[in-house]
């Protein structure tokens, strides 16, 4: 576990210019005649706060789950159901969407932790795939075409209102740092080195006394709750939800901004969510064809940069 | 107990005591079933029959962490550490495990004192003093063999298994660690796999022979050395350099 706050190191420059960017692009952007790229940032935040939770299993615990986006869409629909049914306030919504989360990541985890590999990977495909049916056939919330959300959820207060676009961006900005801030803490507590440990000698672990399944099992329902609370954001930056959102290819390329920025690093997520992001921005305003060009470019990162961006960037000597 | 693999029977009819304070060897072939009888009673693996009391409760149906946790404590042939954490990560892991639940989700582990005293101390005593801060990947063979049995101390047992610690050491490695076992000795009781005939007889108090699951003689280092059977079995294999 090396310091994370070594400013010299470029990985560390790139993130500082990553979350600087996100700071600064509500003003910036307007001011460059790029107004576009307010929503832009605001969706990848979103995306970089479930990888962040995603990296939390997966780069620091070891467990490959290939149906995170299922609690995006679980917090998302919260909103979208709620919403749809008339109740609007956040002081209701928000703790919904968490509990449901909360609850369907115990219930998943609860059955997919007892395997390991490959396998853990299909069941929380297979889990996940579940509910994306299910939101499919949700005939009343819209199938297919979604649910639009009329209103933002609602604190019921004058100074603080998410269909202020402003507040809503930096809402998602706070989100985001706090979800680093807590998987910092997390990582590093006693609960982050047993997670840690399991992943890297899971025997050794229970065999100094630790029975490592409710402590995977714990990290798993944080995730979850994590990547929901990412949900219930997008949910409210969109004003709609749909069963997309929760589709395997979205756990796919979570997987991919994670592996991208540097599994088990704390920025990682983020610089992988912002280049995932914004490379099939631009690509995709080059040609239509852009996924010729992006498929290989992440073939050839993950071969040819084992730990990542953050590991490219990272020099050989302190890479320890 | 009893433990098979198939067709192939590990652990047949076996049956063994270990009394509080000795050092309790046992010796064989290769493939004879020692590391299973390890699994069998750190709780890796479950037998097919049989029971294990430890200090007057059956704990045979208990998982490996909660053995573990009433005293039960072992190392591993194959060097089983936290390559990726430093020496003193390594050990800092097993003091937490003692100190109950880590369900601890704020404080920074590793600026503990509860946690980082106790391991220090620890690696003083078994000789890694000074390589509390490398990486446990990067030790060298021997140091990685001291620190498989640091990691098993840390935890507090009364009772170790330690399944052939002197597994691929040198002959100086050996004679540290055989003099580090005399130290422990009598602090702990000891289940000593080995098939090191110097440090068997150097270490233990009884020594069991098992063969093919099976235990063809148990009795003091003297009994054994002049068991015919044994001799026949094992002993003179040796000699003809059969074992491994
Ligand atoms: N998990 C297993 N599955 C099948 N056979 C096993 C397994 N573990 C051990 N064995 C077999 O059981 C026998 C005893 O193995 P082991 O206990 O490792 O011997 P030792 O430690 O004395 O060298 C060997 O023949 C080995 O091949
Ligand atoms: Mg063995």
């Amino acid at each position: 576990m090396k310091d994370v706050i070594d400013l010299k190191s470029p990985a560390n420059i790139l993130t500082i210019i990553v979350v600087g960017l996100c700071a600064v692009v509500p003003f910036l952007a307007p001011a460059l005649g790029e107004p576009f790229y307010v929503i832009v940032f605001a969706r990848i935040m979103v995306w970089a706060i479930a990888a962040v939770s995603l990296n939390l299993i997966m780069g620091y615990g070891g467990m490959i789950s290939f149906g995170h986006a299922v609690y995006l869409g679980i917090g998302a629909y919260a909103i979208g159901i709620l919403a749809f049914h008339g109740v609007t306030s956040a002081w209701i919504q928000w703790p919904v969407a968490i509990g449901a989360c909360a609850v369907i990541s115990l219930i998943f985890g609860a059955i997919s932790l007892r395997t390991r590999g490959v396998y853990f990977i299909m069941i929380t495909l297979a889990l996940a795939q579940m509910l994306f049916f299910l939101s499919v056939s949700a005939e009343r919330y819209g199938s297919d075409d979604g649910l639009n959300i009329l209103a933002r959820s609602d604190f019921g207060v004058s100074f603080f209102s998410l269909e202020d676009n402003m507040t809503m961006y930096y809402t998602i900005f706070a989100f985001l740092l706090a979800s680093v801030f807590v998987s910092w803490k997390l990582v590093h507590s006693r609960f982050g080195v047993v997670m840690r440990a399991a992943k890297s000698n899971e025997t050794r672990v229970q065999a100094v006394g630790v029975s490592t399944y409710r402590y995977r099992l714990t990290a798993f329902v944080i995730a979850g709750v994590m990547c929901g609370i990412a949900g219930l954001l997008q949910a409210n930056l969109e004003r709609f939800v749909s069963p997309d959102m929760m589709n395997w290819p979205r756990s796919g390329e979570l997987i991919f901004m994670v592996v991208l920025g540097g599994m088990s690093t704390l920025f990682g997520p983020v610089t992988g969510a912002f280049v995932f992001l914004m490379l099939s921005e631009i690509l995709s305003t080059w040609t239509i064809h852009w996924h010729i060009i992006f498929g290989p470019f992440l073939v050839l990162i993950v071969l040819f940069a084992r730990g990542g961006i953050a590991g490219l960037l990272t020099p050989r000597a302190s890479r320890e | 107990m009893r433990k098979s693999f198939g067709g192939l029977t590990a652990t047949d009819n076996l049956s063994l005591e270990a009394t509080r304070g000795e050092i309790h060897a046992v010796i064989g072939p290769n493939g004879a079933g020692k590391t299973t009888l390890v699994h069998l009673l750190s709780g890796l693996l479950k037998p097919d029959a049989g029971e294990i009391m430890f200090e007057g409760r059956d704990i045979t149906r208990l998982s490996a962490p909660a053995r573990v946790n009433q005293g039960l404590a072992r190392s591993f042939q194959i060097t089983s550490i936290f390559r990726e954490f430093t020496v003193l990560e390594n050990v800092m892991l097993s003091v937490q495990a003692g100190q109950g639940h880590s369900f601890r989700f704020w404080r920074p582990a590793a600026k503990d004192e509860s946690l980082r005293a106790p391991a220090r101390e620890l690696l003083e005593r078994v000789g890694l003093g000074g390589r509390m801060d490398v990486k446990a990947g990067n030790l060298a063979h021997g140091e990685q063999r001291q620190l498989e049995i640091a990691i098993s101390l840390a935890t507090g047992p009364s009772f170790l298994l330690l399944d052939e610690p002197m597994a691929g050491m040198g002959l100086e490695e050996s004679q540290v660690m055989i003099d580090f076992l005399k130290a422990l000795k009598g602090d702990y009781t000891m289940l000593l796999i080995e098939h090191d005939m110097d440090a068997v007889f150097a270490l233990a108090d009884r020594i069991t022979v098992l063969v093919y699951g099976r235990a063809i003689a148990t009795g003091t280092p003297d009994e054994i050395r002049n068991d015919a059977s044994v001799r026949a079995a094992y002993l003179g294999d040796e000699a003809s350099g059969g074992t491994v």
